[in-house]
This record gives structure tokens, sequence and C-alpha cells, in this order.
């Protein structure tokens, strides 16, 4: 973000956000057709984007929402009936919505227009209640032309914004007109606080406005037109009867009096408020907008909405916290004055304490990713018409915000693979003897210091066959090698696997596949594959809970010091003196077995230093695959802040990033990856290749 | 950084193998005594140690590798001027050894030279200019150019 001030901007941001939400309502709302919070929902959603799209200048997205807000609120009155085809044309017309606010320059008219075609097919049923021209926003199509309607009342709406209003963006044209499109309204400015000519500041608002409206609309509609200035203008609305002449004495009744819950608590929202880049959550408190939902008002009253890169300094500078206070207790040790001793004590505490909730910020559920697979789901399965049951649990697990991003992607994959090649058509299952309708599930839960998501469909498995004769045809196994169904499956993952039209077209698995292993790579991830066949296939990606702070084993090569993160080791051994009396030759434990690979870090680093008497293997994996990192000493385990390395050290193989140790000094973190290629690649190179299989790491 | 030569400028002025160097004061942030380094095996030699400045794990580089000066083991006088500076566009923060450091001065913008095209031991376009100071010659190295090539 460049431009922290930039309203539209925030605008953008928040309209993403509830456009999200309107998705996941409207894929709710298709379930359940009869829910009027729902409809609700979606209908505070787009009146919320129309609203603060025109006060933001995004007019062709505010004109287009309007049309699908009439819609909706005919579906919420009652006069038309959600159905599948109307939240179809919802959700294509959402995404329209989106482009028009995100890249208005690339956004079709004509797909707008083919849109609002279908809209307008799908609300022209019964006659409607009569919704006048809106003139600020745009000509609706369908249900415009309702002449008088006896449910017309005349109202009387006073309103003076605040002296600093037009400072903070709001523009009262445009609530003028706003009013105006509800009805006949007769508009006079009462022009009685204006000052002098001299002493007049052009950018206050001095004017106050009388407006004399007569509408169908209910008083919630007068109502929501200030929605976003509602906090400091001062706003009456009083009912006039048709009868009383406009001029009748207005009784000081607050307008927000009827529902006092309702606007209690209603954020500026997108009133721009430039001086602050922290704008209120949108969602929730927009949800409460005039339902009343007192649930929805207490979040939104608690919950603040602040730029990630201020959570990332907050996160370093904790974390400096923590090694500062690392070293504090280290000199304290020494010490002998209990009453230093205790002060050191009481920073511990408050240090680790604010490290927790400091990383508690930036979790977030990983409901928020899940939902937006719906309308993937959705959208693929009528695509390759394929009936497909999308199921999830453990929404409610946390994940770091930074990690459920960069999720998105490898998780969109993994799904498409798994509608467009391991499930079946409907006919196929059946001929299969399944049921009909093919399922997906969803699944995240916590287990030991890492979240394990879990992506299971009933397809029809993996075919090792085929993933084997692809494997030996492009040299990346060798013929007739043995392999166990994970190392067969991790070849799914090598780049050039993916690109296998055969293999893709018939068995499925490999669209994209190397973009998932490295995005989980780089998160410092790992993938399990199980697949039985005609059955279905498990794939479950575990993740560290957060990006920030990582466990690790601490060790010595040399006189260097390094950290291996812990999720990768899975024992410690002695170096049999055996092995160690060969220098080259044959780099192979035998552990319970199974012959491991190993790397002599201490070569690898060039290290000069006397070696120790008795160095230790640490056992590493990813996967099935595993490697002994041969060193001088396990000094223990560690947790600590993972720094990035700088771009200077953007050619150095073998580090993921850097660390600074209780004692102030900097120590490395090795990259899991890296090091088991690097030993598997050696192990091939130096004997008798007892893991023959190459896949990329 | 441009190609032009430097108008005056605070420069701080410091010894890198008996040779007066001069960088600009501005991106200086702190000089350092020496602390404990810690080596990255694999890395170029010129930048293949790491320091802890306030808790930001920092790249060292020894600038006499890129002027082929021989490594002189530290002495007593030897500093890290740490200084921020930006590359590709990402300002970065590196860890400059420096066998001396003098002091804080102008350098007229009428006293710095062209670089030489001849009679240079060193790549030129890591030189931005030679300032005169009296009897002395300074060199105005420029610091993103010789962090920027490998």
């Amino acid at each position: 973000m460049t431009n922290r001030t930039d309203p539209a901007q925030i605008f953008r941001e928040e309209s993403a956000e509830l456009l999200a939400e309107l998705e996941s309502t409207l894929l709710r709302l298709e379930a359940r057709p009869g829910d009027r919070d729902l409809l609700d929902t979606a209908f505070r959603a787009l009146h919320t984007i129309k609203g603060s799209g025109a006060m933001f200048g995004f007019d062709a997205a505010a004109a287009f929402t309007h049309h699908l807000e009439s819609a909706f609120d005919r579906m919420r009155t009652g006069a038309l009936a959600p159905n599948s085809v109307l939240i179809g044309v919802a959700l294509a017309a959402k995404d329209h919505i989106r482009a028009l606010i995100e890249t208005p320059a690339l956004a079709d008219p004509a797909e707008g227009e083919r849109l609002l075609a279908l809209v307008a097919a799908q609300t022209a049923g019964p006659p409607p209640a009569p919704a006048p021209v809106p003139e600020c926003i745009a000509e609706t199509t369908a249900e415009t032309a309702a002449p008088s309607d006896p449910d017309r009342r005349t109202w009387r709406v006073r309103f003076r914004l605040a002296p600093d209003a037009m400072e903070r963006g709001t523009n009262p044209l445009l609530l003028l007109d706003e009013l105006r499109s509800l009805g006949d309204a007769t508009i006079r400015a009462v022009t009685d606080a204006v000052p002098p000519l001299e002493e007049l500041d052009p950018s206050r608002c001095v004017l106050a406005w009388d407006v004399t409206l007569t509408t169908a609309q209910p008083l919630s509609t007068i109502q929501d037109v200030f929605i976003f200035v509602m906090d400091d203008t001062d706003l009456t609305i009083d009912a006039v009867n048709d009868e009383a002449p406009a001029t009748a004495p207005p009784s000081d009744i607050d307008a927000a009096a009827p529902q006092p819950t309702a606007h209690a608590e209603i954020d500026p929202g997108p009133t721009p408020s430039p001086a602050t880049p922290v704008a209120a959550a949108p969602a929730p408190p927009i949800a409460a907008e005039s339902g009343g939902r007192n649930a929805a008002n207490a979040n939104s009253a608690s919950s603040i909405r602040v730029p990630a890169q201020r959570l990332d300094d907050l996160m370093d500078q904790v974390g400096e916290l923590v090694i500062a206070q690392a070293r504090l207790k280290q000199l304290i040790g020494a010490s002998t004055d209990l009453q230093v001793k205790s002060v050191a004590e009481e920073i511990e505490r408050l240090s680790n304490g604010l490290r927790d909730i400091t990383m508690g910020i930036r979790m977030v559920p990983i409901g928020s990713l899940f939902g937006r697979f719906r309308r993937l789901v959705r959208d693929l399965s009528q695509e390759l018409g394929k009936d497909v049951a999308l199921t999830m649990s453990g929404e409610d697990t946390e994940l770091d915000k930074t990690m459920i991003e960069r999720l998105n992607d490898p998780l969109v994959h993994i799904i498409r693979n798994s509608l467009d090649h391991g499930l079946e058509t409907a006919d196929q299952r059946t001929a299969g003897g399944k049921a009909p309708q093919g399922h997906i599930h969803l699944s995240a839960r916590h287990a030991g210091t890492q979240v394990l998501i879990t992506i299971r469909d009933d397809g029809r498995g993996l075919d090792r066959d085929r993933i084997r004769a692809k494997a030996e045809e492009q040299e990346l196994i060798q013929a007739g090698a043995k392999l166990s169904d994970a190392e067969l499956f991790q070849l799914i993952f090598h780049p050039g696997f993916s690109t296998a039209r055969t293999l893709t077209s018939l068995s499925g698995r490999g669209v994209g596949m190397d973009v998932v292993k490295r995005t989980i790579d780089a998160l410092r991830g790992t993938i399990d594959i199980t697949s039985t066949p005609n059955q279905g296939t498990e794939i479950t990606l575990g993740l560290p809970l957060t990006l920030a702070i990582i466990d690790g084993l601490l060790v010595r090569v040399g006189r260097g010091r390094y950290v291996i993160p812990l999720f990768a080791v899975e024992e410690c051994v002695e170096l049999p003196p055996t092995a160690e009396g060969r220098q080259a030759g044959r780099n192979f434990l035998n552990i319970r077995g199974a012959l491991v690979p190993f790397i002599r870090l201490r070569e690898s680093f060039a290290v000069s230093h006397p070696p120790d008497a008795y160095p230790k293997v640490v056992i590493i994996s990813t996967g099935d695959r595993r490697v002994g990192l041969v060193v001088d000493q396990v000094l223990g385990d560690h947790q600590t802040v993972i720094k990035s390395m700088s771009k200077l050290h953007a050619d150095v193989a073998n580090f993921s990033g850097a660390t600074i140790l209780g004692d102030g000094s900097v120590a490395l973190i090795l990259d899991i990856g890296q090091l088991v290629a690097a030993g598997q690649a050696a192990g091939q190179a130096a004997g008798p290749a007892p893991e023959p299989q190459r896949a990329a790491s | 950084m441009t190609d032009t030569l430097p108008s005056s400028f605070e420069a701080l002025t410091l010894n890198l193998g008996g040779e007066l160097f001069a960088i600009d004061a501005n991106c200086v942030h702190e000089i350092l005594d020496l602390i404990p380094q810690t080596d990255v095996p694999g890395a170029h030699p010129f930048v293949d140690r790491l320091i802890n400045v306030r808790g930001k794990v920092v790249p060292l580089a020894d600038l006499r590798i890129k002027f082929d000066m021989e490594r002189t083991p530290p002495t007593i006088d030897t500093r890290i001027v740490v200084v921020e500076i930006t590359l590709d566009d990402e300002p970065t923060v590196v860890g400059l050894l420096a066998d001396k450091v003098y002091e804080v001065t102008t350098i007229g913008g009428a006293s710095i030279e062209k670089t030489p095209d001849i009679g240079m031991r060193w790549r030129p376009d890591f030189i931005r200019g030679i300032g005169k100071r009296g009897a002395d010659f300074i060199v105005i190295p420029d610091i993103v150019r010789i962090l920027s090539v490998h």
C-alpha cells in the first residue's frame, strides 16, 4: 500500500471483503432459500457496496449493484422467491461487480448488460413494489415504472452534517441525490448557520437541509441513506400526514430512536477518515445494520482492521524483545541479587505473554479460506457435469493469516484436480457401485505444533501404474525400481510431470501440482498422499502454526551454530566409528534396517576447525525421504524468531533464514528441502542406490 | 546513484587497505566496534558473514575483497560502518568493514574529479569519483554498484 490514506483503496479492500461475504451468503442461500437472515445479509452487503461505491466515484459499480440490490430487496420483502437460477446470476453478477471495482477498465459492459437482462428476466414476475428511478445511480430496467401507491408516505427529513464532513469525503450532494431517488423530494437548504463571507471556510459544511420526501419506501430505507454519516450527523426524520402541509411542526424524534440497537454501534465504515488507516471491520458491523442483531453488533464493537504490515512490525519487535529477554535471563543466571532476579522473572513472564498474544493476533480461522472453495466446487462441478458435494470440518482451526493467504493457490489446485480427475461422473460412479454424488471433504485440525489440512475425495484414486510408467518414461526413476506408495506419489509433484497430458487426462493429478509442492515447501510444510484405488485420495498438508517463530534443534558444526527445524528432525544417533572411518565411498547409515544417506556438514560448510571425537547424526525427513546430517554436537532445542536473509545472500543454498541466539550471536537455519535433495543426490552418486528415486524436493 | 559526478556532500572518511575512502554520511546508520560474526558457508567471500545489529540480522561486507586488497586480520581500529542503501528498490541494511574510521567532513563538489580511465587498478564502475583534500586523494566508492555486482 503506497498511499494508506487513499479512500478509494479502503473502499476496494472493504468491498473485496463484502463481496466475499456476499458470495458465501449466496451459496448458503442456495441451500436454504427461505432463510430471511441470509437474504438480509446479502442485501446489506449489496447496499453497502452501492452506497460507498457511489460515494467514492465507482459509479459504474454502484449503478450495476443497484439493480442487483433491487432484486434482493424484492426477495427480502417476499415479492420474489430466491431460486438457484437467480442465485447463479447473482454470483456471476458479484464477479462483475468485483471486476468493476478492481479493474474498471477491463470490465466488459456487455457482460454487465447481459447479467442485468438475466436479473430482469428473473424479477419480471408479478408486479413489484414500486421502486422509483434512482437518478443518481442509473436507470433501472424492470421494476421502475410503478405509479402511485397507497403505501406512499411523506417524510420530513432534516439533517446537518458535521462541519468537517466534507474533509472526510462525504459529499452532501450524493446524499441528496440518493434521497431524491427514493421518491418525490422537495429539498430546501437551511442557510441560517452560514457565516459572513469573510469568515466562511469553504471546506466546512455549514448548510443544513430540510427535505420533504414522499415515498413508498420504509423509514429504514431513508435511514440507510445516512448510514455512513450517522454518527456525527444531526438527523431527524419525521412522518408527515399526507394531508398535513409539509411545514408541520417537527416532533423532534431522533431517527435512530425506533431502532436504538440497530444504529447505536454502526461503524463509520468506509466513510473516509483519511487520518486513520485503521478502518472499522466491515463485514460484521454491516450485517448489523438494521436487523438489530446484537451479537453481530457486539462483534463489530470489538474488532478493528489494521494493515498487515503493522502486525508484522509488531511481531518483529516482540521477537526482538523475547531475544533480549533471553539474554537478560542468561546474565541474571550468574547473579545472586534476588531483587534483580525477581524483576527478570517478571519480565520473562510478560514477554512470553506478549509473544503469545501477538502470535494470536495474526491467527484467523481457516474457515475464511475454506469458504472460498464452495464457489469453486459449485462452478467446477457444473462445468464438468459432475454432481459433487463439498463438506468441511474444523473451520475454526486457526492459522497465521499470511499462511492462509498463501494456501489459497495450492488448495485450489488440489481441489480442482480432485474434481477434474479424481472424481468420476455420476454414470461411472453408479457403474462402479458408488453413490452418484461425488464427495470432497476439507478438514483442518491441530496436531502438536502443526496444523493438518486434509483434502479427501471419494474418486477413483491415483493410478499407480500410470504414474510409474510416466516416471520411467521421463527417466525420473529406473525401470522396475521398487517404490513405496508415498515415494511414488511424490513424483506427481515433479515439475515436468505436471504438464504430462496423457497422464492428467487419464488418471489425473498433475496440473499445477509442482506449484502446490513449491508453495508448501516455502511455508515449511509437508505433503502426504494416501490413495486407495476406486475409493479415493487423501492429501494432507502439514503446516507450522506460524511463519514467524520456529522450534529448532540447535547444533554445532565446527565453531558455527545452526538451527535445524524441529518438525523435520526424526532422531539423533551417534555416527558409528565404522562409518566415520570412511571419508569417501559409502555414505550410508543403517537405521533399524533402512539405509539412510548422510551428509557431513563439516564438508558441506568447509569447516577447518578440528572435529569432535564423537560426531552425531541428526536424521531429518521430508515426506518419506530421510537424510542424516553429521554434526559435531547437538546443543538442544531452541525456539526462535525467523529472520529472512538479505538479498546479498539470495544465492546461498542450504539456509532458509537466520535467527538470533540468546547470547546475541546469529545462527543460520538449515533449509531442509535443499539438504534432503543434496543428500539424496549424494547417495545416488555414492553407491548402490537403496532409495532409487529422484523426485524433486 | 547516477553516473554524474557527486556534488558537495557530507562524507564519512575511512581507511581501507591503506587508501582513504569517503561514503555518503547520510546513509550511515551507526559505527560499531567489532562484534561477534557468524560465517555463512557457501556465500561469496565478499559477504560471507552475518552480524546482529540491534536484533536485526545484517550481512557484513568486506569492500577490500572487491578492491583486491589483502584481507588483513582486524586491529584495534577496525570498525563496522552500518549503512542503509537501496538494492532493487528495497532498503537494505549492510555492515561495511573498515580498517579505520576518521571523521565526517564535507567534500566540495569542485574537488571531485572523474575516475581516470587509466592508472586504476580497480574496476572503474565501482568508483564514483576521486576527491582531493590537500595532498590526499579520497576514493568515493559506488556502494550500490559494488553490492549489486557479484
